[in-house]
């Protein structure tokens, strides 16, 4: 019955072309606009560390002197804090991070230096993240305590610099300091930089730069401190530091902590060991307040804040609503389309088709122009995509269809065509063979 | 024209004409939101700076290897770049408009208030308005007395020396209307951590680098403090030399030294449109929403037109038969229209305002303002008589006979 259903859909999808090439480009245009910015929002809000992310943590003690309990601590740690909760070594995996703009001496004479990014980070980064090698390894805890003048590179970086050799016992100067090549990534892009995200409640919606690529260059956490020395930049300061770019016991909030704590109970010890870290350091005077710890989970500090840009959640719900116009279009044109064939409608109950059987065929029809709407909508979102790409901002290079999206891309057609279908369907099924029968 | 008819015979077609008042409805809801997103974008695009933009270019050199001569080489780079042709002035400066990147400070009235009266950005650098050339509207510009090394200025407040802190500031109107409602803001104290700052001067505007909140974009500092950090901007003469003296500017930095890496360089008017090109996008891509959303509905509109006019074929034969004019046929169908559309727009109104609720609960949006809705309306009802005008012209041409036949 499918077959026959389907190819009294055709015939009718051909007798009216207009009709049918409007209802089609509805279909594919709301598809095209609301996949489009679906798959931007998809990508971009995903899980980073898929599975992971619950053990992974974000604790904050505030030793902001300005601030109170009643407000949020500070985004970042001051220096003191951050060594001091990283070496009692309390949590599964734990790991400092800093960033700071470097200056990159390419080896031969003449060249000029290019500033890049560079991350400085104990050597747990590498394996709490699952950030991939190709060759070489990350450094030894023994390196991090050492301030070994060691680093690892992005795949992207040793392209450029060594035509993607193993180019690990290399070396690379950075600023005045010799650094020997330990690890070259695998291509790696979390989306978002997670572990670089803070700040977003002071970022008005303005968060497209959380998908920025991972630095270029990452060293350990104490070797970074010392080879850029004066180049580091606070999140922010209560008080000037003395000497700026170097923050080292300065009254400002710039390292980064990350603890990987494998189940509940770790978590909720690792929670009791910062508010009694602040209580300590409260009455030692160095807090004036301790009772505004946090320690939110990946996920949690995703949310928090914010990660997803303002404007493409203003555009995914536009491309919906828009898909929901052009439905409502289509329920119109399909109503008038079925009742116009009330006569046909009539004769074929008249001969012994069931009301189901009346709706089965029109349904079938709806869905066949959901399916070609979502063929057409499907290529709408490829352009809509590659537009995108072409558009300066931060994730630009993300937007891509997967396989799931692609799949969502023609379920939601069909399941589009077949709701707007519905109430169409409903309406002819419903017709009354004598009456037709009497126009005939 | 006879209302009651119409209005009957849309209650025997409840279905489609809800259907037709729901799309106009969401339409004139959608379209009025987001013309007035797009109005904002376009107003914050064109955000007034202060600065003469279309004069400035803005240079930045990589500050690494400081030394001790950092000041001296500061000042052989100001006299260099003094004598490239066409170079009117130059100034060494912390920060410029649209650069993304700002020092802020927690300004108060009074230095025992717990919470700060506001943020503002702070400028520094010799000479910064003149080459900027905001335009002064009360006090004087910042003179040579009133200038201090940044570095000196950096280890007195280390010390928590007073004597060897600035004491000046010149401060935009935005933000001293905000200190000093409907006062003057010359001569007044303002206060840094625990420093008090007179004000001698107040500029027109002079936009932060950064803007997170558009409200308070407009309220910047510039201190007395001589810094070198390898940043400078400068003026020329004439917009058209401006690339000539920028390409110029950046060789004969590098010639002084070789090994310095260029961060930036730009025209100012460039760096407006680097800052502003998310809203640029966002406004685009609205306006061909909205161009999308009114098509689709008009199409919406010629659809069920036509659906309608083919189905009363025989009653439009009846009427002609009987008397009614081409006219009519062509007012019935276009007053039918106007009457769904009216619905719709009304009901589109409320939705346009419950989404202007929501969207300055999420957005900070400020509230719709009530002329969007006549024009809304009115641009909704000439699409709808322009849509229907094709289906009524053909129900027009029916001809009287089409009631004889099939009766």
């Amino acid at each position: 019955m499918f077959g026959y259903y389907l190819d009294l859909a055709f015939h009718s999808l051909r007798r009216n072309r207009v009709l049918t090439a409007l209802m089609v480009l509805a279909i594919a245009v709301g598809i095209g606009a609301s996949m489009t910015t679906l798959t931007v929002v998809h990508l971009l809000s995903g899980d980073p560390l898929p599975g992971r992310s619950q053990t992974i943590f974000y604790p904050q003690v505030d030793a902001d002197t300005k601030n109170k309990d009643d407000h949020e601590p500070l985004d970042m740690l001051d220096y003191q804090s951050a060594v001091d909760l990283w070496s009692a070594g309390r949590a599964d995996k734990q790991a400092l991070l800093v960033q700071s703009m470097v200056r990159l001496n390419p080896g031969e004479a003449g060249a000029t230096p290019v500033l890049t990014m560079m991350l400085s980070a104990t050597t747990d980064f590498f394996s709490m993240f699952d950030v991939p090698f190709r060759y070489g390894g990350p450094w030894s805890a023994q390196d991090d305590q050492a301030r070994a003048r060691v680093a690892i590179i992005t795949d992207d970086l040793n392209q450029k610099l060594f035509h993607g050799e193993n180019s690990v016992g290399r070396t690379l100067r950075l600023r005045d300091s010799d650094v020997r090549i330990v690890g070259v990534l695998k291509p790696w892009r979390p989306s978002p930089q997670f572990y670089a995200v803070r700040g977003g409640r002071f970022a008005d919606g303005d968060t497209s730069d959380f998908y920025s690529k991972p630095e270029n260059i990452i060293t350990p956490f104490f070797t970074g401190l010392d080879i850029n020395d004066g180049n580091f930049q606070q999140f922010t300061c209560w008080h000037l530091p003395d000497k700026p770019g170097h923050l080292q016991n300065s009254p400002c909030a710039w390292v980064a902590l990350w603890v990987q704590l494998n189940d509940g109970a770790k978590a909720a010890a690792y929670r009791r060991f910062i508010a009694d870290y602040a209580a300590q350091q409260q009455t030692l005077g160095r807090f004036s307040h301790s009772g505004n710890t946090r320690m939110r989970d990946l996920m949690g500090w995703l949310d928090f804040n914010g990660v997803l840009p303002g404007d493409v959640r203003l555009q995914a719900w536009l491309a919906v609503a828009f898909l929901v116009i052009c439905l409502l279009n289509m329920v119109g044109l399909l109503l008038a389309k079925f009742l116009r064939r009330s006569g046909e409608i009539g004769l074929r109950r008249a001969l012994g088709a069931s009301r189901l059987a009346v709706f089965a065929q029109f349904m079938v029809e709806a869905g066949t122009i959901g399916l070609l709407g979502g063929a057409f909508g499907w290529v709408l979102t490829l352009l809509g995509l590659w537009l995108i790409r072409q558009q300066p901002v931060a994730y630009a290079d993300l937007a891509h269809l997967d396989v799931p999206m692609f799949l969502v891309t023609f379920f939601a057609a069909i399941g589009a065509s077949l709701l707007a279908g519905f109430l169409p369907a409903m309406r002819a099924c419903r017709v009354v063979p004598a009456w037709q029968l009497k126009t005939l | 024209m006879e209302i009651l008819p119409i209005l009957s015979t849309l209650r025997r077609h409840k279905t489609t004409a809800f259907l037709v008042i729901l799309e106009i409805a969401l339409t004139c809801a959608i379209v009025c939101n987001a013309v007035f997103i797009i109005n904002q974008r376009i107003e914050r695009i064109h955000m007034p700076s202060g600065v003469d933009e279309q004069h400035l270019l803005h240079i930045a050199l990589a500050n690494i290897g400081a030394g001790k001569d950092e000041k001296a080489r500061g000042e052989e780079d100001l006299a260099a770049l003094r004598q490239i042709p066409g170079v009117v002035s130059v100034a060494s400066v912390s920060q410029v408009p649209f650069g993304n990147s700002s020092s802020n400070a927690s300004i108060k009235i009074d230095p025992k208030q717990r919470i700060a009266t506001t943020n503002a950005t702070n400028y520094f650098g010799v000479n910064i308005t003149q080459t900027l050339g905001t335009q002064l509207i009360a006090g004087r510009e910042l003179t040579a007395d009133d200038y201090m090394d940044m570095d000196d200025v950096l280890s007195a407040v280390a010390r928590h020396d007073p004597k060897a802190i600035p004491k000046t500031v010149v401060i935009t109107q935005a933000l001293a209307q905000r200190m000093w409602p409907g006062q003057s803001a010359v001569g007044k104290e303002l206060f840094m951590s625990d420093y008090g700052f007179t004000v001698v001067g107040v500029v027109k505007d002079l936009v932060r680098p950064s803007i997170w909140d558009d409200s308070i974009a407009g309220y910047s500092m510039v201190l007395p403090m001589r810094v070198s950090n390898g940043e400078y901007v400068v003026r020329v003469d004439d917009p058209k030399n401006r690339e000539r003296v920028l390409k110029a500017a950046v060789a004969k930095l590098k010639e002084i030294n070789p090994h310095r890496v260029v961060l930036k360089q730009h025209l100012l008017s460039n760096m407006r449109e680097d800052f502003f090109r998310n809203d640029r996008a966002m406004a685009g891509l609205l306006v061909g929403v909205c161009i999308a959303l009114l098509v689709v509905t008009a199409l919406g509109i010629v659809g069920l037109g036509s659906f309608w006019v083919a189905q009363r074929r025989r009653q439009i034969g009846v009427r002609r038969a009987l008397g009614a004019t081409r006219t009519n046929i062509l007012h019935y169908f276009q007053t039918e229209n106007f009457l769904l559309a009216t619905i719709g727009i009304a009901v589109g109104m409320v939705l346009a305002y419950g989404i202007n609720l929501l969207l300055m609960v999420h957005y900070e949006l400020p509230r719709l303002p009530g002329i969007y809705f006549p024009v809304g309306a009115l641009s909704l009802w000439i699409i709808g008589q322009l849509a229907v005008l094709g289906p009524a012209m053909r129900a027009a041409a029916v001809p009287p006979v089409v009631a004889t036949r099939s009766v």
